[in-house]
């Protein structure tokens, strides 16, 4: 029943930096070799350090950078930007959220026209409907009426971020790249953004690669986990296989580092601190 | 007697609507050789109190309370100058941006001496001995080279060392870490509350650990005070706040973490919360 909609195969992205006066040309491989596929309406998390490709995988997977080598299947079409260019329904498809929503809206854009412009740019939707159906995501994220014509900077940090989900949201994308969506936001916020986040994937069968370095949170929302290190893809498997086993050095590290928030750590913790 | 004394501390703040109240009645106790961390949301207020007791807020702030003492000393009396003498050297404080701590047109070891310069008067040998020692101690390899280092030359984890050895650099009694590690990944994360939780030990230092995150929190206070829009919620030592959280805040706040998710829905914070009557007493 379930069919796969992404497929990335041997996926390999180096940039070339440019000498300088006084430094050789050299080449970063940013990622090398990265492989996965994912289902319908399932969530893959990524998981990485800063430096680990998560970001320049993200990139490649909404089409905004090409692959120096690899295959990339979106929906059964292979996509090859260099070659080919995209169409407007392949650019349709696959939408992002940012990390930092006050960085992802023009501070002189109310929010209505925020969000119709994707509608503007990509449909010939008279200015009623594109109207009509900004309205309409604007209360599906949670928001009210009256935030229509306002302006970014009067939002909260948490609001902000619907505002950038539901942009992405407009033109009924099928798989959503979310790049650290929480990272920024108070933790009463986030739990409010991830709930929304679930409720959204419920209703439209949506597809997310979620991008993030927080465990717990990868934890709570994912189906399948991969673990970045260094532009390679060192563990990937589902949540249970990845969380209950970790097999790679690097993933049980990661999971070493990350701080407990269980009574049991806490009191071995004291103890050692008596001791 | 306890290091740092704080009795209902109001900061509040000057803005064309009135004046916003960002602290409103805090107290708090921190005895020599405890780690008390301060939790709480964006907008609790929790970086601006401590920002009070460093004296380093704009001029817009207005700081009162009825007792603010530092060992014993009254910090709100000081002058300037009496103040300039006990900030940065017995009481010191590291910020969550190593980077925009640190000044990009020196060397680190420039700024490690010169804090030694100011505050111990050591000549300069003594002071590049000690640079050197202090560099060690915050796990640099190659201190004598990586003296001459600027703080663009860094990793974000290097940078917080440095930061971390200009804040021991005199042997402060007490350190204030507001969001040390926010801005480090999880694994350098864990290198350096390894690092000021061995340093503190050493050193039989106090430490207040100012944070958002609860894990952080777990790792390292022993006693916690969580904050909420400018209020002391709740005071507890660290295992009865996880244990058995008294106010509903608190719950609220542990409820929403992740790890603590019970079925596919997170709980989400939403008031009112039991405010604690203004200025109690702990």
């Amino acid at each position: 029943m379930s069919r796969t909609i992404l497929e990335a195969r041997g996926i390999v992205r180096d940039y070339h930096m440019r000498g300088g006066l006084f430094t050789p040309a050299r080449t970063v491989h940013a990622v090398k070799g990265v492989s996965f596929s994912l289902e319908e309406g399932k969530t893959l998390a990524i998981v990485g350090e800063s430096g680990s490709g998560k970001s320049t995988l993200a990139r490649i997977l909404t089409m905004i950078d090409a692959p120096t080598a690899g295959e990339l299947t979106i929906d059964g079409e292979k996509i090859d930007i260099l070659a080919n260019g995209l169409t407007a329904e392949q650019r349709r498809k696959v939408q992002i959220v940012f990390q930092n929503p006050y960085g992802s809206l023009n501070p002189r854009q109310k929010i209505g026209d925020v969000l119709a412009e994707p509608l503007v740019i990509n449909t010939d939707k008279p200015a009623g409907e594109r109207r009509d159906l900004a309205m309409q995501m604007l209360m599906k994220v949670g928001l009210s009426p009256e935030h229509f014509n306002r302006y970014p900077h009067m939002f909260s940090g948490g609001q902000r971020q619907r505002i950038a989900i539901a942009r992405a949201l407009m033109l009924n994308p099928k798989l959503l790249v979310l790049d650290e969506p929480v990272s920024a936001l108070d933790l009463s916020v986030q739990a409010q953004v991830l709930n929304l986040l679930a409720d959204l994937q419920d209703e439209f069968g949506l597809t997310y690669v979620f991008i993030s370095h927080d465990l717990s949170v990868v934890r709570y929302i994912a189906d399948e986990v991969m673990v970045m290190y260094l532009g390679e893809a060192v563990e990937y498997g589902t949540r249970e296989e990845v969380f209950s086993s970790p097999k790679h050095d690097y993933t049980k590290t990661l999971f070493a580092a990350t701080p407990r928030a269980d009574v049991e750590s806490i009191r071995k913790r004291l103890a050692r601190r008596a001791a | 007697m306890a290091l740092l004394e704080i009795e209902n501390l109001v900061v509040e703040f000057g803005t064309s609507a009135g004046a916003f109240r960002a602290v409103d009645g805090i107290s708090l106790k921190v005895d020599e050789g405890e780690v008390l961390a301060i939790v709480g949301e964006s907008g609790s207020g929790k970086s601006v109190s401590m920002l009070a007791v460093m004296g380093l807020l704009p001029w817009t702030a207005k700081v009162s309370a009825d007792r603010m003492t530092f060992r014993g000393r009254d910090l709100l009396g000081l002058s300037p100058s009496d103040r300039r003498k006990i900030v940065g050297k017995d009481m010191a404080m590291i910020f969550q941006e190593p980077m925009a701590s640190l000044n990009p047109c020196f060397t680190v070891g420039f700024q490690i001496e010169e804090v030694l310069r100011v505050h111990m008067g050591f000549d300069r040998r003594e002071r590049r001995e000690r640079a050197i020692k202090l560099l060690e101690a915050v796990g640099i390899p190659e201190p004598e080279q990586r003296l001459k280092s600027f703080p663009h030359q860094m990793s974000g984890g290097q940078a917080q060392r440095v930061m971390i050895a200009i804040a021991l650099a005199c042997d402060p009694k007490l350190l204030i870490a507001d969001e040390p590690t926010t801005a480090l990944d999880v694994t350098i994360q864990k290198q350096i509350l390894d690092l000021l939780m061995r340093l503190q030990a050493e050193r039989g230092m106090a430490m207040i650990m100012i944070t958002h995150n609860m894990g952080v929190v777990a790792e390292t206070a022993d006693r916690v005070i969580v904050q909420y829009k400018g209020h002391k919620m709740e005071e507890a030592d660290v295992l009865t706040l996880f244990e058995a959280p008294k106010n509903n805040y608190t719950r609220a706040l542990l409820a929403a973490l992740p790890d603590n998710a019970v079925g596919d829905r997170l709980p989400t914070i939403s008031g009112p919360f039991e405010m604690p009557a203004s200025g109690s007493a702990r």
